[in-house]
Parts: structure tokens; C-alpha cells; sequence
């Protein structure tokens, strides 16, 4: 009998993370870390609760016999002071890749986004993983997740021994909480009057999947991730059946903004430009390298995010 | 849905009908074709929605018959999937490019829908972004139209640019510089060009100056003064019904590296040059007047 693989997943406790957990647990040995406690996941996966920063750490990868890890131990939430969001992202990742080096983890795995080319006017339809990161344009605080992008691939150059595979899949929906699908489960839903961009969405099971063809031994490099195929803005408010509100863009950046100083939304203004604008990118590579293929279609991707919030599907 | 758009709702949809029932049935069955290669997507992965031609169908069969008069030749025997249509551009508006889509959707034989080329700032453009996306234009970029031309679309260029459309009526059909960034594109995805000369643009406004300072404190390319406009004021930005004449050519098959040196390219681009030259020459010859 073969001996299974054994990956550390960072982050565990997240809702992707665990998602994830679930998936891989039945074929891999998982080993969560996150300094968050993990409710819900697999009963057989080893978790450590503490922050990836402390030198505490080290031991578990030290211990661990890692055959990969999967580091998704990334800060999102945009109302985090900056200064705490970039020291946890930054200093979080560089220490995961100083573990895999030191402790000779021939695998590592970062999750990034295809946010970090930004929506912009003169975006082609499809963007290459050979497209600029030019999302720090117009909005600040994804800054350090373009930093961290970029550290990971300078660690790629530097370090040849350990395979890394960065993804950036296109908006993730599903029971996470992140920009997209808390947009897409609003009850009342703005939009740019006016503006429908084409939008690639993708279910957060085929993100997970696109993770664990990564896993595969012998495959390293910057891959996009689209899921189904995309469609207008509209189309998708159409399916969800969704209640719109038309507003002018000239009134609703600076309203946003209001409301964000004000606590009245989690969506940064400046990401309005995802309404306005198209981010799509081009998953050839993911497709013939990692022999990926997303499984769930657009009605299946919405539906899951309708079922994670207790509304059915019209 | 907020009480504004829920009442104007009706009202648009209501005026979109009432314009889709003035179009003839051979050309509705002529979009529906279009929209079958869709299959059960609502639009392309551009946004083109055949449907959205449906509303706008009435009005470019009007332009295309009755005001501008168009006669199309060449159209049977055009390539089948990926082409590039290469065309003089010309008459400060680019209805040129309109009647060229009109003529491979109204008379193509099948119906085609031709894809070209638009400034990046329309995507910036509330409503007119949207529009023209469902009609199938595309932001011009080189990656766009690669994708196009491997998706196997029909897209169509005007490599003189601005510098076409823009020059003044005592420079008519003189063709002005080419870009050569079609040729690239067309040897990288082995694309045929079809050669395009369209008779008939450069005297719907016969600018007899370009008012360059107006222009650049407007921050647009051209500003046209016609014997019309401003003289007439918004009628003389009527254009004069003259008659087009579009002469499709024979499609030229080029090979070679497209990443030759610009010496190299400039011949294949030189060929399709004559090609539209002679195009435009028979165009003329042709007419018995610029009205007829």
C-alpha cells in the first residue's frame, strides 16, 4: 500500500479552507494551520492553532514531512488596518516559502487572484498570465496581494527545487465571504447604469479542484483559473431573479465611498470598477498543463451560492 | 427592481417590439441564423448578442438600401470561418464600417457578422459601451483580435486609421499609410485577407479643412468642416445620400514568420494595398456620378 501524500494546508479555517480540507482529506493526510480555530472540518485532519508568523511554527514543517503545502493564510478583509494586512500577508507567505526551502517540502501552492490584473477600460477580453498586475491601479489594499503574487514568483527563480504552482482563479463564489458572492447575495442588487461587462465566475469546489491538480508531482508555474463560461453582468442578476438598482457611475463611486467611511458597506468603493469593467482571463495553460477543467456550469455555480444562503434558485 | 427602471421597463421594451416588427422576415431569419451559432449562450464571450441587432435591423436595412443606395460586389465565394477584411477608410464618420457589416449580414451569403475594431475609450462610455459590445465591435487591441480570428470570427480593419477617415476631400480616394499590425496578426493565425474598396465614403463629408487646434483642445482626432457644417449647423451633420460602392476582392493567403522585419512586411502589406487600390479604381470607373 502506498503511503499518502501529506499536505499542510495554512489557512484551514477559513470557509475555502475547509472546503478544501474535505476534498483532500480522503486522499491525502491533511495538516491544518490557521490561528483561527477550525469548526467543522474533517474529523482526521491534524490541526495547529496559531499564527503562521510565530517561530513557533517552524516546528510543524520541521516535523511535518510535508509533500506539499498549500498556503491560503491570506488576509482579505479589506477593513483591517493596511499595516496589519500587509505585515500578515507578506510575512505569512515569506515564511511558508522559508519553510518549504529549509525543511526540503518539494511542493508549494499559493492562491492567488485574477484581481491582481484589475478591471480596466483598456483590459483585452482575456488576459495571459503575461499581463501586467495593474490592479493597484485604482485600489490600494490589493497591493500586497500583487506583492505577494510577485514574491512568489521571484521565490519560483530562486528556489527551482521546490515546485511552486501560483492559481489565480477568476471571482470564487460560493459559501466564502468574499467581494463577489457578498455581492451576488445582496437582497437589493446595484448596478452601474449603463455598464455590463462580461464576467467569469467560478464555483469554489473547482477552485478546490484546480488546487489539487496542482498537487500533482513535476507541475510548477503561474496559471489563471476561469470557471463556466462568461456571460454579461446581467445575465447573471437575471438568473438569480434579483432585484436591481440602476445607479448612474458619476453618483455611485463617490456614495460608495461615503458609505464606506461610514461603515454602511464591506464593499471597497474603488472595486466598483468590476462593474464597470472587464477581468476575464485566458485558462489555456491551467487547462493543458494542470488538465484542468471546471465541472460545475453557471447555474450550478449559482445555485450553490443561493443554497449557502438558503434561497433557492429560480 | 427600483421604481424607476421598473416603470421605464415596459415603456423600452414596448418601443424595442414595435422597432423589431418593422423588419422584413428574410432579414430576422438572417440574425436568427447568426444567433444559432450561439447555441443556448446568451452572448459571445465579447457580450455580441445577435438579438440586440434585431431593434436596429429596421433602421441599417433604410441606411443600406435607401439612403446610402449600396451596391456590394464580391460577397459570393468569400472564406469560410477566420477572415480578415482589410478596407480604405474614409468620410470623417465611420459609416464605411457600418455599410461593410451591413453588406456580409444584409447580402452575405451565409450571413455573416463582421466583428471590427473600436477606440479604448468607448469602454469608458456608459449605455454606448454596452451597445456596442452586444453588436458585436470589440475593444482594438492585438489580443482581441487574435482571439477573434482563432475563434475563427470575421474581423475588420483599417490599417490607414484615423489617418483615413480624417484626411480631407482634396486627398480623396488617395490611400494613406498602412499600419502593419494586421499583416502580423494574419500570418500568427494564418488568416486570409480579403481586400475591401469602398467607393462613395469620402463624399458623404467633404471636409475642406480640418480644424487641427479646435480638434486637439477637444481632445478628439479630427474636427471636419464640410461646405455644411458648421455653416448649416446640425443638418450639415447630415451626410450627403451618396451612393456606396463596396467592391469585396479576392481573398490573398499569406505566408511567412510574424515576426519578420518591418522591410519584409511592407511588401505583404503593399500587396493588399494594390489590391484595394485597383479595388477603388474599378469602384470609380464604375460610377456614373457621386449621387448614382
Amino acid at each position: 500500500m502506498s503511503v499518502e501524500p501529506r499536505v499542510a494546508i495554512t489557512g484551514i479555517s477559513g470557509r475555502f479552507g475547509r472546503r478544501l480540507a474535505q476534498l483532500l482529506h480522503r486522499t491525502c493526510t491533511v495538516v491544518g494551520i490557521d490561528r483561527r480555530p477550525l469548526h467543522g472540518g474533517p474529523r482526521d485532519v491534524e490541526t495547529h492553532q496559531i499564527d503562521i508568523r510565530r517561530q513557533r511554527c517552524e516546528e510543524i514543517f520541521r516535523a511535518g514531512a510535508f509533500d506539499a503545502v498549500v498556503h491560503l493564510n491570506v488576509m482579505h478583509d479589506p477593513r483591517t488596518s493596511s499595516e496589519e494586512h500587509h505585515t500578515f500577508n507578506i510575512k505569512g507567505t515569506t515564511r511558508v516559502m522559508d519553510y518549504c526551502v529549509r525543511h526540503r517540502i518539494p511542493k508549494l501552492i499559493l492562491l492567488s487572484t485574477a484581481n491582481v490584473y484589475g478591471p480596466r477600460a483598456e483590459n483585452p477580453q482575456f488576459l495571459t498570465e503575461d499581463a501586467p498586475l495593474m490592479g493597484g491601479t485604482r485600489f490600494g489594499e490589493i497591493r500586497d496581494l500583487i506583492a505577494l503574487d510577485m514574491c512568489g514568483q521571484s521565490f519560483f527563480w530562486k528556489h527551482p527545487e521546490v515546485e511552486t504552482v501560483i492559481l489565480r482563479p477568476v471571482h470564487i463564489i460560493g459559501a466564502v465571504k468574499n467581494a463577489p458572492s457578498n455581492y451576488l447575495r445582496l437582497k437589493q442588487i446595484p448596478r452601474l447604469a449603463g455598464f455590463d461587462p462580461m464576467i467569469q465566475l467560478i464555483h469554489e469546489d473547482d477552485v478546490a479542484r484546480a488546487i489539487i491538480e496542482a498537487l500533482k508531482p513535476g507541475l510548477r508555474g503561474v496559471f489563471n483559473v476561469a470557471g463556466c463560461m462568461p456571460v454579461p453582468l446581467s445575465d447573471i442578476l437575471s438568473r438569480l431573479d434579483a432585484n436591481i438598482i440602476d445607479f448612474p457611475h458619476f453618483l455611485a463611486e463617490p456614495t460608495l465611498e461615503r458609505m464606506w467611511r461610514m461603515r454602511l458597506t464591506s464593499f471597497p468603493p474603488p472595486e466598483i470598477d468590476h462593474l464597470r469593467y472587464v477581468c476575464m482571463v485566458d485558462d489555456q495553460p491551467a487547462r493543458q498543463v494542470l488538465g484542468y477543467q471546471p465541472r460545475f456550469e453557471l447555474d450550478a455555480t449559482l445555485a450553490h451560492l443561493r443554497l449557502t444562503q438558503g434561497v433557492e434558485l429560480r | 427592481m427600483c421604481p424607476v427602471s421598473a416603470s421605464l421597463a415596459p415603456l423600452t421594451a414596448a418601443a424595442l417590439r414595435a422597432l423589431e416588427r418593422r423588419v422584413p422576415d428574410e432579414l430576422m431569419d438572417r440574425i436568427h441564423c447568426l444567433k444559432q451559432e450561439l447555441g443556448d449562450r446568451p452572448t459571445d464571450d465579447f457580450g455580441f448578442d445577435p438579438d440586440a441587432l434585431k431593434p436596429v435591423a429596421g433602421a441599417l436595412s433604410f441606411l443600406y438600401h435607401e439612403y446610402f443606395r449600396v451596391q456590394a460586389t464580391g460577397l459570393t465565394g468569400l472564406p469560410e470561418g477566420r477572415v480578415l477584411f482589410v478596407s480604405n477608410h474614409s468620410g470623417q464618420v465611420p459609416i464605411d464600417g457600418l455599410m461593410i457589416g451591413a453588406a456580409l449580414l444584409l447580402e452575405g451569403q451565409p450571413p455573416r457578422a463582421v466583428r471590427s475594431m473600436v477606440e479604448r475609450w468607448v469602454s469608458s462610455l456608459p449605455f454606448v459601451s454596452t451597445f456596442f459590445a452586444r453588436l458585436g465591435q470589440v475593444l482594438g487591441t492585438p489580443e482581441n483580435c487574435r482571439t477573434l480570428l482563432l475563434q475563427d470570427h470575421a474581423v475588420l480593419v483599417f490599417p490607414e486609421g484615423v489617418r483615413g477617415i480624417s484626411k480631407t476631400y482634396d486627398h480623396a480616394y488617395q490611400l494613406q499609410e498602412f499600419g502593419h499590425g494586421f499583416m502580423r496578426l494574419a500570418l500568427e493565425t494564418k488568416t486570409p485577407i480579403v481586400p475591401i474598396g469602398v467607393v462613395g465614403a469620402e463624399e458623404q463629408f467633404p471636409a475642406i479643412w480640418n480644424a487641427k487646434p479646435l480638434a486637439n483642445l477637444l481632445k478628439i482626432p479630427a474636427v471636419p468642416v464640410t461646405p455644411f457644417f458648421p455653416l448649416l449647423g446640425p443638418l450639415g451633420l447630415l451626410p450627403l445620400p451618396v451612393k456606396y460602392r463596396i467592391n469585396f476582392g479576392r481573398p490573398i493567403y499569406f505566408e511567412g514568420d510574424p515576426d519578420e522585419e518591418e522591410a519584409v512586411l511592407s511588401a505583404k502589406v503593399d500587396r493588399v494595398r494594390k489590391a484595394i487600390e485597383a479595388l477603388l479604381r474599378r469602384g470609380l470607373t464604375d460610377r456614373g456620378g457621386v449621387m448614382f
